[in-house]
């Protein structure tokens, strides 16, 4: 990673020009030029320092459902029930934390009433109660790591 | 060039309720969550795939910025990658009357990438405000913890930090075809 990767992660979290040749564009203010700005992120993705490039998106705000979940899996079971609870494709990501509620996992349906059997289905399948924690509120999304 | 038309694009209307512009916003969403083609004209290219003009893409795609249904377009760095190998659910027990307030100033930290309010479940957890911490070690994230319980001073009642010690999935948001 050198100057111009760490300029493109720190300035183009966000602002990416909607246009013709919007890669132009920006290259234009990470005074690089159109084509090695398009080889620089590609590399970036390739080698797994970008996890994506292009719009992100709000899901409620789209007509989804998400919600964070969390549950107390017994030691024992851990594995086994990571693996029930990965195999529905509403899961998007889930992590083993330090805590009694040791696994936590985000929902995302494209409806709120699909959440909710999702949940319930996720339920009969480990015999664990899941814990629904829907934000209430939102008061900042964004990470402006810089590098 | 395809007959489509997006009739919502002239006027001030609702567009959300235009099936036209429901339709085209869906397979533009399905096109792009992967990621944003690596094209010199990555809207053309767009365009082309979805049988509709590049203004018609461009036009969608700005009304989904201004409506808030895209956060923002750009690189999402990968925080481990790049030596945030920590990363701590900071979660916090603050009175009900206190907690907007309090999520808007830990919100505004640079080191919290997510912050909300979220139900209790008493009594097994009295937590309702998470944020989400990062940093390059453990230490360095619980520094930061408790720089924010000393910023909310009194109004916390509890709070713990839960690291993570393994991904056990991560395939981002999809919504189906």
């Amino acid at each position: 990673m050198d100057e111009l990767d760490r300029h493109i992660i720190n300035d183009l979290q966000g602002g990416f020009p909607v246009s013709e040749r919007p890669f132009l564009d920006a290259a234009a203010r990470l005074n690089t030029t159109e084509s090695e700005l398009i080889t620089r992120i590609r590399c970036m993705l390739d080698d797994g320092l970008l996890t994506r490039f292009g719009p992100l998106f709000h899901a409620e705000r789209m007509g989804g459902a998400l919600s964070l979940c969390a549950m107390k899996v017994p030691k024992e079971r851990f594995d086994e029930v990571a693996e029930q609870v990965n195999s529905f494709p509403e899961v998007a990501h889930n992590y083993q934390r330090e805590h009694a509620m040791n696994m936590w996992f985000v929902l995302a349906t494209e409806t709120a009433a699909q959440l909710e059997t999702v949940l319930g289905e996720i339920e009969a399948c480990t015999c664990i109660k899941v814990f629904n924690l829907p934000k209430e509120e939102e008061f900042y999304v964004g990470l402006n790591l810089q590098v | 060039m395809s007959g489509l038309t997006c009739r919502c694009s002239m006027s001030e209307a609702d567009t959300s309720q235009d099936p036209t512009c429901a339709d085209l916003d869906r397979r533009l969403v399905l096109a792009t969550q992967a990621g944003l083609p690596l094209h010199a004209r990555p809207y053309h290219w767009l365009a082309t795939e979805l049988c509709v003009t590049p203004e018609q893409v461009m036009e969608r795609i700005n009304t989904m910025l201004e409506d808030g249904r895209i956060r923002r377009i750009g690189v999402l760095p990968n925080h481990y990658r790049l030596g945030y190998v920590a990363n701590g659910m900071s979660v916090w027990d603050v009175p009900d009357e206190d907690v907007a307030e309090a999520g808007r100033q830990v919100g505004k930290l640079d080191i919290v990438s997510h912050c909300y309010q979220r139900p209790r479940y008493l009594p097994e957890w009295p937590y309702n405000l998470f944020a989400m911490v990062h940093g390059h070690s453990r230490t360095e994230v619980m520094d930061k913890v408790a720089d924010v319980a000393q910023m909310l001073g009194e109004r916390v009642r509890a709070h713990e930090i839960l690291f993570s010690t393994r991904i056990l999935k991560k395939s981002g948001m999809r919504i189906g075809g």
